[in-house]
């Protein structure tokens, strides 16, 4: 599904390499963490993937495509594959709950009767059934990190990437948000996840990915956050 | 739904913005009047152009008694020598087109209807006023021929182109059509300015909207689309000012004022003006959808 083939990343003005050499190979329906410090070089990695930016060298292989042979104007068909979620929700102020679901339908094109029926669906597999008419300000924050997860995944993509999607919230919250990534990620999407939460990494126990300085320094299935933990 | 989308995000636009949008409103209006405003005045031109030099004659001024030129030591005219210039002013055929003589009794007519409102009309006299004969030329270029033909005959006072002094007179008018053009350039470079500096603004307000319709995966184009309607709004409305006041213009100034002022000559019909609204409006809206357009591609890239 995302294939990082000796991938490095420099970037304008950069002494060193924000990713160097990566290989990395993640399956459809896998669920990985990628862990490492602050400047590691794990949102390079996801900026790779939803090719906001391009590789120094190397191949990125996203859903089948190489991402360096990707036209600009195709990227938006790119970005329909893979959902985002992030530490900050970027939910929409002014919209509601539903409104902000729909809008991620609404600005590539689906029909009203289809948005319909499927932001209701959407919002009942993300627990908000009831607060669709809230808005962002009138609900807690795992609420609002429910509402983006659920605007990531209304579109059915094959990938979801989560940004620390845990950080701004209490551990209590934290796992109820990962269940909900369990879930989808159940469903058979792919779900990649940057995060620094120890807990619930040697919790879920899956796939862990750690990168430190650019270099990938660990790949282990069923891993733990800690090195040899 | 798509369209209704728009017509609200355009509206919420042009609203959130208002001093923003007002000001591209204003300065579409003002440099789209000042370039409306300059073909305006190249058509009037034209067609001065055309009228004049359509009536230039190249005039013949014959010596009086009262006559203080050099050419003119001999005295008056005399009939003899009339005759022979009008015979062979008539024996030219292929430059002169026709021939008027024109008596001092016409020429102090003339010169009254010309200065009928000022004192000196009064104080003048047949006897000061010079006889002529008013030449129109085939090819009105052709002057050198006559001059070179009259000029040293004696009886003649002078051989004078009207062309020449129209010539002065459209060579200034040419540099007011230059200085016109160039306040238009400088005001329509304003505009644009102006324009993509607002794109800017609103790229930037709407950046966290933006960035999600990236982040889902809409096509540049449902990115960029409302935001360069909201420019071509801004300049339809502005480009609609400018077409109003240059009717205006044309109503007030041009027909209730100028034309009634200056009867010597024509002015710009409607049909001037029909001919430049479409090419202010698509300049207006051309203008601003290209500015914001560029200035787009670079604040909301892929």
């Amino acid at each position: 599904m995302i294939r990082f083939d000796h991938v490095s990343k420099l970037h304008k003005g950069a002494s060193r390499s924000a990713l160097e050499d990566v290989c990395v190979d993640i399956e459809r329906g896998e669920f990985v963490f990628l862990v490492g410090a602050s400047g590691s070089g794990k949102s390079t990695f996801l900026r790779l993937l939803l090719r906001e930016e391009r590789p120094t060298a190397g191949t990125v292989w996203v859903a089948g495509k190489d991402l360096n042979k990707l036209t600009n104007w195709k990227v938006p068909a790119l970005r329909r594959q893979i959902g985002c979620v992030f530490q900050d929700f970027r939910l929409l102020p002014n919209r509601t709950v539903a409104g902000n679901v729909a809008f991620a339908l609404e600005v590539i094109g689906t029909p009203r009767d289809e948005i319909k029926e499927v932001v209701p669906n959407v919002l009942e597999l993300v627990g908000l059934t009831g607060k669709e008419d809230s808005y962002p300000n009138e609900i807690s924050g795992g609420e609002q990190q429910r509402v983006a997860i659920a605007r990531a995944f209304v579109n059915r993509p094959s990938i979801l990437i989560a940004d620390e999607p845990t950080g701004n919230l209490d551990p209590e919250t934290s796992i109820g948000i990962m269940k909900l990534l369990d879930r989808i990620n159940k469903i058979g999407t792919t779900v990649v996840m940057a995060t620094h939460d120890v807990a619930i990494v040697d919790q879920m126990r899956k796939r862990v990915i750690e990168i430190d300085t650019g270099h990938v320094v660990r790949d282990q299935s069923r891993g733990v956050y800690g090195m040899g933990a | 739904m798509r369209f209704s989308y728009l017509v609200k995000e355009v509206s919420t636009g042009l609203r959130r913005n208002l001093t923003l949008s007002l000001a591209v409103i204003i300065t579409v209006a003002v440099s789209l009047s000042l370039f409306g405003s300059a073909l305006l005045i190249n058509a009037q031109v034209n067609k001065m152009k055309d009228y004049w030099f359509d009536r230039v004659e190249v005039s013949i001024f014959l010596c009086g008694s009262i006559s203080d030129s050099p050419n003119c030591i001999d005295g008056a005219i005399s009939e003899e020598e009339k005759g022979q210039i009008r015979s062979d002013l008539q024996g030219m055929t292929d430059i002169v087109d026709t021939v008027f003589y024109e008596s001092k009794e016409q020429a102090l007519l003339r010169f009254k209807e010309q200065f009928k409102n000022s004192p000196i009309a009064d104080t003048a006299s047949a006897e000061q006023m010079p006889e002529s004969f008013r030449v129109k030329l085939i090819d009105p270029t052709k002057f050198a021929v006559i001059e070179g033909a009259f000029g040293l005959r004696p009886g003649i006072e002078q051989v004078v182109d009207q062309r020449q002094t129209l010539q002065k007179l459209f060579d200034a008018l040419g540099g007011l059509q230059k200085l016109a053009q160039a306040i238009a350039g400088v005001m329509i470079l304003v505009t644009i300015l102006l324009i993509s500096n607002t794109m800017r603004v609103a790229a930037y307000n709407r950046r966290r909207e933006t960035g999600i319709m990236r982040l889902v995966g809409a096509s540049n184009f449902t990115i960029q689309l409302p935001f360069l309607l909201e420019a071509a709004v801004a300049a339809a409305i502005g480009s609609a000012v400018a077409v109003g006041a240059l009717v205006a213009s044309k109503i007030f100034l041009i027909d209730q004022t100028l034309a009634k002022t200056f009867t010597f000559t024509t002015f710009i019909g409607w049909e001037a003006i029909y001919s430049v609204i479409p090419i202010m409006l698509g300049a207006g809206v051309g203008l601003a959808v290209l500015a914001a357009g560029t200035t787009l591609r670079k604040y909301l890239k892929v």
